[in-house]
């Protein structure tokens, strides 16, 4: 026992402290949260604890699948994940390709480029709220009068007051924000690919177009599932950007992330609580194989 | 960064010789071509500053929609003054709130990346790997019972709470790029000294840490970065009144029934000159973190 301590006390004591943390306010509270979203914890009463609840099983899971509203949201969350994602990826992966090789004034487009991803949500919807202005002709501002001024009236749209498609519009400003953290992610991958493999593919005789899809974009595709994985994670969460352009009211533009804000401002807590295990849920079949991939790698 | 609430892995590079350049290369034509995309990119991005500068320096006469896009008629600081008057307070609560949240999560991360680099127990990697899950942890699936426990237990709303979950959260990306830097530096360099369990804490405290400033860094720049821009912990554990910046932002602009735009872009612009400033300074060491990153196959 005092080998024991001896040898493994001193490491003990320096990572205890975050495991105890990370075990009670992590996994212990995603226990407490699957419980509570199994009770008819609804009312203010219950939520103060001034009123039992009773244990429901798997009741609130199914009568939120079943409403409209909450179907919708995840319909608006798909949509505005699909956006973000193939948007972020694509501006991302182009920016990258354009810097990748060293030009004049590079590092100074790359920190450009990247310099969103410093500004926080919050900030950067009272701007985009001003360019998602859905109003349109004599009154229009934001991107609608520009759209006008530079002769492309006719892509004048109501931005995100669109009921069905409204969402995508604030996928825009995501964009805006994370496509610089993309391409920085894209162009590590490209400063990894050998010059050795480029030269030897060029010696024979591959044009530079076949050197790039043949040889090198082949390369990056480690780079695109990490990218995919973060991109994909945040939208799932997203919250900030909505909450500033729009409203937590808003019905085109709600996902499950507000409907739990909504449910739990309304001392609905078993509600809230089972959007936000509907959300754990939808991450983990994307974050658990990818942690178990990284997993493998490093035991490997 | 926020950016984005529990964002992303960013690596640490150690010290290493920096790769040969590629070479220069491509037609005339190609580079110039090259070169316009770049900048119609460069446009792109900028379009939302030049909105937020030029609308905040115009006075309320100025704000009709035909002239949304033109430079203002007379340049007036009277927003930026009535932004800093509604934010002003708040922006101190955020320097309370990010500067012990961002030191004691990065010197936590900072002993569980050396540990589990240097320290092979069995499990270890099952172990980092449960701690790294609760990076993408989506904290809407903990956030009820988190404010039930925090009620409990006493730690009273506003910027202690803040400090408590930034310094909790902050744990997982912490870890993971202190120990992703520790294992990038030669294991000699470390393991001079006895690894019995005294020599583990003496390596530590006098080889380790101060070989690590570069890692500390970065993870300063991304810890202070995100719990600056939180707003999600903010709007459940804080009000406006006893709240964080970004909360108080989000009041002003769109707390008032009729929005004034002018005073909101003012603010937005405050609210964001730290980390702007933070990035541009170290926008180096940023980068770095970011670009040798999440490379690993």
């Amino acid at each position: 026992m005092k080998a024991f301590t001896a040898r493994y006390g001193a490491p003990l004591l320096m990572i205890l402290p975050s495991l105890i943390l990370i075990g009670v306010f992590v996994y212990g509270l995603l226990g407490v949260n699957f419980w509570t979203s199994m009770t008819d914890n609804h009312t203010a009463a219950q939520a103060s604890g001034r009123e039992p609840s009773a244990f429901v099983g798997l009741r609130n899971y199914i009568d939120l699948l079943l409403t409209e509203d909450f179907r919708h949201s995840l319909a608006n969350l798909v949509l505005f994940t699909a956006t973000f994602l193939i948007g972020a990826l694509a501006m991302g992966f182009v920016w990258a390709w354009l810097l990748e090789r060293p030009m004049k004034g590079g590092r100074l487009f790359q920190t450009v480029y990247l310099f969103p991803m410093a500004v926080s949500f919050v900030a950067s919807g009272v701007v985009w709220r001003w360019l998602l202005n859905s109003n349109q002709g004599e009154s229009a501002s934001g991107l609608n009068r520009l759209f006008q001024m530079l002769g492309i009236g006719f892509l004048q749209n109501p931005w995100w007051n669109n009921i069905t498609f409204g969402i995508m519009a604030i996928a825009l400003p995501a964009i805006w924000q994370l496509s610089g953290y993309v391409m920085a992610l894209f162009l590590a991958g490209f400063r990894g690919v050998p010059d050795e493999l480029r030269e030897a593919a060029r010696m024979d005789g591959a044009s530079e177009w076949q050197v790039y899809r043949l040889v090198i974009f082949p390369q990056l595709t480690p780079v695109l599932m990490s990218a995919v994985v973060i991109i994909a994670h945040m939208s799932l969460k997203s919250f900030d950007l909505i909450m500033s352009i729009s409203s937590a009211s808003a019905y085109q533009t709600k996902v499950p992330a507000v409907d739990m804000f909504v449910f739990k401002s309304g001392f609905d807590y078993a509600n809230s609580a089972a959007v936000g295990a509907f959300l754990l849920i939808i991450i983990a079949f994307l974050i658990v194989p990818y942690l178990v991939q990284q997993h493998r790698s490093r035991t490997r | 960064m926020s950016t984005a609430s529990a964002t992303a892995p960013a690596d640490v590079p150690a010290p290493s010789p920096a790769a040969a350049p590629p070479p220069r290369g491509g037609l005339p034509w190609a580079r110039a071509l090259r070169l316009l995309l770049v900048l119609i990119g460069v446009v792109v991005v900028l379009i939302p500053v030049y909105v937020l500068v030029i609308t905040s320096f115009k006075g309320q006469g100025d704000a009709s929609a035909a002239r949304a896009w033109a430079l203002p008629q007379a340049w007036t600081f009277e927003n930026w003054t009535q932004a800093w008057e509604a934010l002003g307070p708040s922006i101190g609560r955020s320097v309370q709130m990010v500067v012990p949240s961002t030191i004691i999560s990065a010197v936590l991360g900072c002993m569980n990346g050396f540990v589990l680099s240097r320290w092979r127990f069995p499990g270890a990697d099952i172990v980092f790997t449960l701690i790294l899950f609760g990076m993408f942890l989506p904290y809407q699936a903990v956030m009820i019972p988190l404010m039930q426990m925090l009620l409990d237990v006493g730690v009273p709303n506003g910027i202690p709470s803040l400090i408590l979950l930034h310094v909790v959260f902050g744990i997982p990306i912490t870890t993971l790029i202190f120990r992703n830097y520790f294992e990038s530096v030669p294991h000699e360099l470390i393991e001079s000294a006895t690894m019995d369990g005294a020599g583990m804490l003496r390596t530590f405290w006098h080889i380790a840490l101060p070989l690590a400033i570069p890692a500390f860094v970065v993870v300063l720049i991304w810890q202070f970065t995100n719990a600056w821009n939180d707003f999600l912990f903010a709007v459940f554990f804080s009000s406006p009144a006893n709240g964080p910046v970004t909360l108080a932002l989000n009041n002003l602009a769109n707390g008032a029934l009729l929005a004034n735009y002018g005073v909101s872009m003012a603010g937005a612009l405050l609210a964001s000159l730290p980390t702007l400033v933070v990035y541009i300074v170290l926008s180096k060491y940023f980068l770095a973190g970011l670009m040798q990153g999440s490379v690993k196959g």
